[in-house]
């Protein structure tokens, strides 16, 4: 199969998850959508990297899911905390740092 | 003559100045010392000048020597120097044997006052600014003594500082003086930048040189010399900046006759007679002598409707001055600080007369309230004649000899300021006498009170009344006699260059001549008021107008003073200060405030809608970077 | 070594209180003095070891800092910052003193906040590299802003705000000129490694110019002062005047005029008229201040008016009379605002109608406030005097600009007369009234606090030479390096060269002059 595919899929996920982001209130689901860009970004490295044969991509995937791995520990503690704060996780209601 | 002669000297006063004022507080309980600790100060300083005058005037050359270098650089210096010559020997003489005499004086005098060593310290200092003001060797230190008087001027007239009027007054004279200041430091500028230098000795020499013109043309001394005299003016009381003299009458007594009579006010007349050979180049002397002439009538006219004894006093030194101004302006340098010598004395009496009869009057000064205290007070009423028939001219008294010499000179000079000096000759006889009947002969207008209380001056101040009262009367004999040959001349001739004309016409006409008319003054007095009151209320406008002294302060008022103030107040701190340029500021703040009040709305706070606007953006980016590049 | 010391022992005295604030206030007191004074004692010895015969940096130290940003620690001081370092050193512990008892919160802050201040204004007037400079420059105003901000006035945050604010848009474009400098210096900040010309001169010197003028401040840049002063606690408005706002006048003559001389000389037609109006502006609108404190700080903008003048004249007479007035405006004005602090812990207010008579129950202080008083109307045998007769003096016979300045600013010698002593009058002269007749006269402490500055008034007024010998070398160079071409036309030149003629045996020299003359024709 040619790279075009793989990159296609990566795109799509993608987009899926940036528009998650944008239309969705709910926070663990936005939370969702960010994970979901990050492993199309991950797609997309994987891929070039098999096509180009180096390593290097393939590298940086581990370096994503690490980071990723973070984010989810700190970011759910966040939510978390949202939600024991203000009894809701819709990114709605939460503006207080409105200008 | 050494240099710890004039270090003694000058220093005396200031050690007086400083024990009476810092330790004024223990001396309290003992007035009477510090009394006598200042004017053992200044009898220091005379002693000294008595020494230094007879080395002088045993042959002894000037002295003049640096003591140390003040304000130096490389291109430029400034030294704390002295020199004493014939004219500073006289004008020494003068302060610290008129000065000893008011010191003691004081001590009566200021009896019981709560400021005493107040008092006697900032008289020392006072001696000691105008020590350094006659001894410096050049026109810097001449300005510091200028300045150090002005500001013990302004203490001692402002001493009694309870009083409004006493404050305004001495901020006046310190101000108005400023006013002439600010001539001189130009003058001493345009000066250094003509010779390279301020000290005396070198700028006549230099200024003397055949060639001086040809490098700097005359134009610098013109400016130079008109600049000085604007602070002679200042100082000395003439027109326009007289005001602030009459005003002085606020302060002490014995301080109007010492500063505002003897010596400091002199201080202008000193500054020219010192400048001589300046002035006789750049033929500037013109200026002086009708500055000086029309100060003299000018002041004279108003002094005759005065009612206040010191205020009378004060335009009659404001009168004589103007006649100085009118010696040395016509070149007769010698009779224009001759006049100073004899009128230091004569007005000084006066001036301590008035204060004796102030004294027994509880503080009165109108002399429409006195009247026949002749009998009441027969020492003070004497020496206070004398006084006045020194400054009216009556034949061979010392005003007769030194105005004598300086209408003569102006005749020589122009005989239009001669008859205008003669005039004011004649009116000065008038208003002098014209005090004399209201307050010393008639009718005792005396209130019954005062009039229980009223008595002779104790001992110490009417022994110095009295030894004032034999140079008054005898010094211009002695100094004067024989007119442009006389021994005054004479010891003051290595000072100052020969005068451009010589005095014509016949010596004992001229004599003749003002005894009659200082004479017909006096008779005129006698006519007028001998039984009779001022009126309370000017008949006349012209009576009037010279009442209020010509409306000249009230002028001042509305056209300088006002209108800084008004426009100080209200268009540069309200309008361009407040209004103009913190409004810039503040509004530039207020610009900034409201963009960002503009831009905060949107941060809404919902994250959704900053990726929204990210997401836009990068597809702009990259859109633009797609099909449009 | 020895300036490090001077520049550091204050932050180690910060150190200290913060660590040993818990020990109480008289403790944090002491320390405060101690280093204060102890600084102050080193600062001398900056004195006693200064070589009056180069022109030259002293005590010079180069230590590697930020290599890679061409920057590094370089600190010196020549004849002009001396000066300054002293009267730094001087006023700092006074003013310790002077607080002794006025804080009423956070004591020890406050004393941190006054010594991290001392540091950094001592940095400023020592560092040689233009970065060190900057960052002194900036830190200063941190404290400052402290000092004002919390133990200020009513309108104290309104007053702080303004000043930060003020300042900084003037460093903005200070470190813009910083940055272009170092480009065109071979990536190095080093001051004495800089040497024009430079490209973009006028811009540069603007760039500096208008930083150091918000400081002087020179009008119509000055309105930041009065707020600032009135708000700021009475030893805010000390160090406010006596050392901060000669920053601006210093970066003047270490900066704007050695660097941009072409500049500098450009601007002059500028930059004097300002001054001149700041003089006589600021006098008239100090005499119409109800306000002791606003009248001083306006006083200030008229007196750094004469200094700039001074500066602007290029001549020795001229700068050395400016840094000399530098020096003499900070005590004198120091001790304005000092003895209007003392009046105002005893009154609670600072509005001159609310006084009247205070001579009569209070001498001790009339005294001192009379002396001050007349300091700073330039009396001969006091400091101001001397200051500003060689300012105009400078200006006046070899200055590069037109005389009627000169005329004008004389004038504003008459204007301060007048309103220092209309003040005066109206504070202390007049009857007590029964609010007034209860104000304790000044004591012991306050005493000590005015007497050491009492004294450096009458020493320079009576005897400036060992404050003019240290700077004259210092000064002739910045004149040199300013004036690149004759600043004056043919007339000065020949004013110029006679009164050389006339200093060196006038009449032989002239005769020869004309002799030559003639021979020539």
């Amino acid at each position: 199969m040619s790279l075009e595919y793989y990159l296609i899929l990566s795109a799509l996920l993608f987009t899926i998850g940036v528009i998650g982001v944008l239309i969705r209130r709910n926070a663990i689901i936005i939370f969702m959508c960010i994970e979901l860009m990050l492993n199309a970004a991950n797609l997309a490295f994987v891929a070039i990297s098999r096509s180009l044969g180096e390593a290097t991509g393939q590298v940086f995937v581990f370096f994503v899911m690490t980071v990723a791995a973070a984010e989810v520990a700190i970011g759910l503690a966040i939510i978390v905390s949202v939600f024991k704060h203000r009894q809701t996780v819709n990114v709605d209601e939460v503006n207080s740092l409105k200008g | 003559m050494t240099i710890e002669l004039i270090v003694v000297l000058l220093v005396a006063p200031l050690i007086g100045f400083l024990i009476n004022g810092l330790l004024g507080k223990w001396l309290k309980g003992n007035e009477q010392l510090s009394g006598w600790i200042g004017s053992l100060a200044v009898l220091v300083s005379l002693v000294c000048s008595i020494i230094a005058f007879a080395s002088l005037h045993g042959g002894a050359a000037p002295f003049d020597e640096t003591l140390y270098e003040w304000i130096t650089g490389e291109s430029f210096a400034f030294n704390i120097g002295f020199r004493v010559d014939a004219l500073t020997s006289v004008m020494l003489l003068v302060i610290t044997g008129v000065g000893f005499l008011i010191h003691v004086y004081s001590i009566g005098y200021m009896h019981g006052d709560e400021g005493y060593t107040r008092y006697f310290a900032y008289l020392n200092l006072f001696v000691f600014a105008m020590l350094i003001l006659v001894l410096g060797n050049n026109y810097l230190m001449m300005f510091v003594g200028w300045e150090g008087v002005g500001l013990c001027s302004y203490l001692l007239i402002g001493f009694w500082y309870e009083k409004q009027t006493a404050t305004d007054a001495g901020k006046k004279a310190f101000i108005v003086n400023r006013i002439g200041d600010f001539g001189f430091l130009l003058g001493m500028f345009t000066l250094f930048a003509a010779f390279g230098t301020l000290d005396f000795a070198s700028i006549f020499e230099a200024a003397e040189a055949d060639n001086f013109q040809k490098v700097f043309g005359a134009s610098t001394l013109v400016i130079a010399t008109l600049l000085l005299f604007v602070g002679a003016i200042g100082k000395s009381a003439q027109i326009p900046l007289y005001v602030w003299l009459p005003d002085a009458m606020e302060g002490p007594t014995p301080v109007s006759a010492l500063i505002h009579a003897a010596t400091m006010v002199t201080a202008g007349v000193y500054m020219i007679a010192r400048s001589a050979v300046l002035y006789n180049i750049a033929h500037t002397g013109e200026v002086v002598a009708w500055i000086g002439v029309l100060t003299a009538f000018f002041a004279a006219t108003i002094a005759l409707t005065q009612n206040d004894i010191k205020r009378i006093l004060a335009y009659s030194t404001v009168s004589q001055l103007g006649y100085m101004f009118l010696g040395v302006g016509v070149g007769a340098y010698a009779s224009g600080i001759f006049h100073l010598v004899t009128h230091a004395f004569f007005k000084g009496l006066m001036f301590l007369t008035a204060g004796s009869v102030m004294h027994a009057m509880a503080n009165e000064l109108d002399m429409r309230k006195m009247g026949g205290l002749k009998t009441k007070m027969p020492i003070t009423h004497w020496t206070f004649l004398v006084g006045a028939l020194a400054i009216a001219g009556f034949p061979f008294l010392s005003g007769f000899w030194s105005k004598d010499e300086i209408l003569h000179s102006a005749w020589g000079s122009s005989p239009i300021i001669y008859v205008i000096g003669l005039v004011t000759a004649f009116l000065t006889a008038f208003y002098m006498f014209r005090l004399i009947f209201v307050t010393f002969y008639g009718e005792s207008r005396v209130e019954p009170d005062v009039d229980s209380h009223l008595h002779e001056s104790p001992p110490v101040m009417w022994v110095p009344l009295a030894i004032l009262a034999i140079p008054s009367a005898l010094i211009g004999l002695l100094l004067g006699w024989g007119g442009h040959e006389s021994w005054f001349h004479h010891f003051t001739k290595s000072v100052f260059p020969e005068a451009h004309h010589d005095a014509s016409g016949n010596v004992i006409l001229f004599m003749v001549i003002s005894s009659i008319v200082g004479l017909a003054g006096i008779a005129f007095a006698w006519s007028r008021y001998r039984e009779r009151t001022p009126s309370d209320e000017p008949t006349n406008a012209l009576h009037r107008l010279l009442a209020n002294k010509y409306y000249v302060d009230e002028m001042y008022n509305a056209l300088i003073v006002q209108p800084i103030k008004n426009g100080s107040h209200y268009l540069l701190w309200r309008i361009v200060d407040n209004g103009i340029i913190d409004g810039i500021v503040n509004g530039v703040g207020t610009i900034i405030r409201f963009i960002g009040g503009t831009l905060r709305r949107l941060q809404t706070g919902l994250v959704q809608v900053y990726i929204v606007s990210m997401v836009l953006g990068i597809v702009l980016f990259l859109a633009y970077y797609l099909f449009f590049t | 070594m020895l300036l490090s010391i001077v520049i550091f022992l204050p932050l180690l005295g910060v150190i200290a209180i913060a660590l040993l604030r818990g020990l109480g206030a008289s403790a944090i007191k002491g320390i405060a003095l101690v280093i204060g004074l102890l600084t102050f004692i080193v600062s001398l010895g900056l004195y006693t070891g200064f070589d009056t015969t180069t022109a030259t940096f002293q005590n010079v130290t180069q230590q590697a800092w930020i290599p890679g940003l061409g920057t590094s620690y370089h600190i010196g001081i020549d004849g002009i910052s001396l000066w300054l370092v002293l009267l730094t050193t001087f006023l700092t512990p006074v003013c310790i003193l002077a607080a002794w008892n006025s804080v009423e919160k956070g004591l020890s802050g406050f004393m941190m906040s006054l010594l991290a201040l001392e540091t950094g204004m001592l940095g400023v007037f020592c560092a040689l590299d233009l970065f060190l400079f900057f960052v002194f420059w900036e830190s200063m105003l941190i404290p400052m802003y402290f000092l004002i901000g919390i133990w200020g006035g009513e309108r104290r945050i309104y007053a702080t705000v303004k000043f930060v604010l003020y300042t900084m848009a003037g460093s903005a474009l200070m470190l813009v000129g910083i940055l272009a400098l170092y480009f065109q210096n071979n990536n190095s900040f080093d001051l004495t490694t800089l040497s024009g010309p430079f490209e973009h001169s006028h811009l540069l010197f603007l760039a500096f110019f208008i930083a150091f003028a918000i400081k002087v401040p020179l009008f119509p840049f000055h309105t930041w002062l009065p707020d600032a002063h009135v708000e700021a606690p009475t030893v805010g408005s000390v160090i406010l005047a006596g050392v901060l706002l000669k920053m601006g006048t210093y970066g003047i003559i270490r900066f704007c005029l050695p660097l941009f001389p072409d500049a500098a000389t450009e601007f002059t037609p500028l930059i004097v008229p300002l001054a001149v109006i700041g003089i006589i502006y600021g006098a008239l609108v100090a005499m119409v201040q109800p306000d002791l404190k606003k009248l001083v700080a306006y006083s200030s903008v008229s007196h750094l008016g004469f200094v700039v003048l001074g500066l602007f004249s290029k001549n020795p007479a001229g700068i050395q009379g400016s840094v000399l007035q530098m020096i003499n405006h900070g005590l004198s004005t120091g001790a304005l605002f000092l003895l209007v602090g003392m009046i105002y812990e005893r009154r609670h207010s600072r509005m001159i109608v609310d006084f009247g008579g205070l001579a009569k129950g209070m001498p001790i202080f009339a005294t001192i406030f009379m002396i001050v008083t007349l300091s700073s109307i330039g009396l001969p045998g006091l400091n101001g005097f001397v200051g500003e007769y060689m300012i105009l003096f400078g200006s006046f016979v070899q200055g590069a600009f037109s005389k009627i300045y000169v005329v004008l600013a004389t004038a504003g010698v008459i204007l301060a007369a007048v309103y220092m002593l209309w003040m005066f009058q109206r504070v202390m002269f007049g009857t007590l009234d029964k609010t007034n007749e209860a104000l304790p006269d000044l004591n012991a402490r306050e005493i000590v606090v005015m007497l050491p500055i009492l004294l450096f008034i009458v020493w320079i007024g009576v005897y400036p030479k060992p404050f003019l010998s240290k700077m004259e070398k210092s000064v002739g160079l910045v004149v040199t390096q300013v004036q690149t071409e004759p600043a004056v036309g043919r007339a000065g030149e020949q004013i110029l060269q006679d009164t050389e003629l006339a200093l060196h045996g006038t009449q032989r020299a002239q005769n020869e002059k004309i002799e030559k003359e003639a021979e020539t024709k």
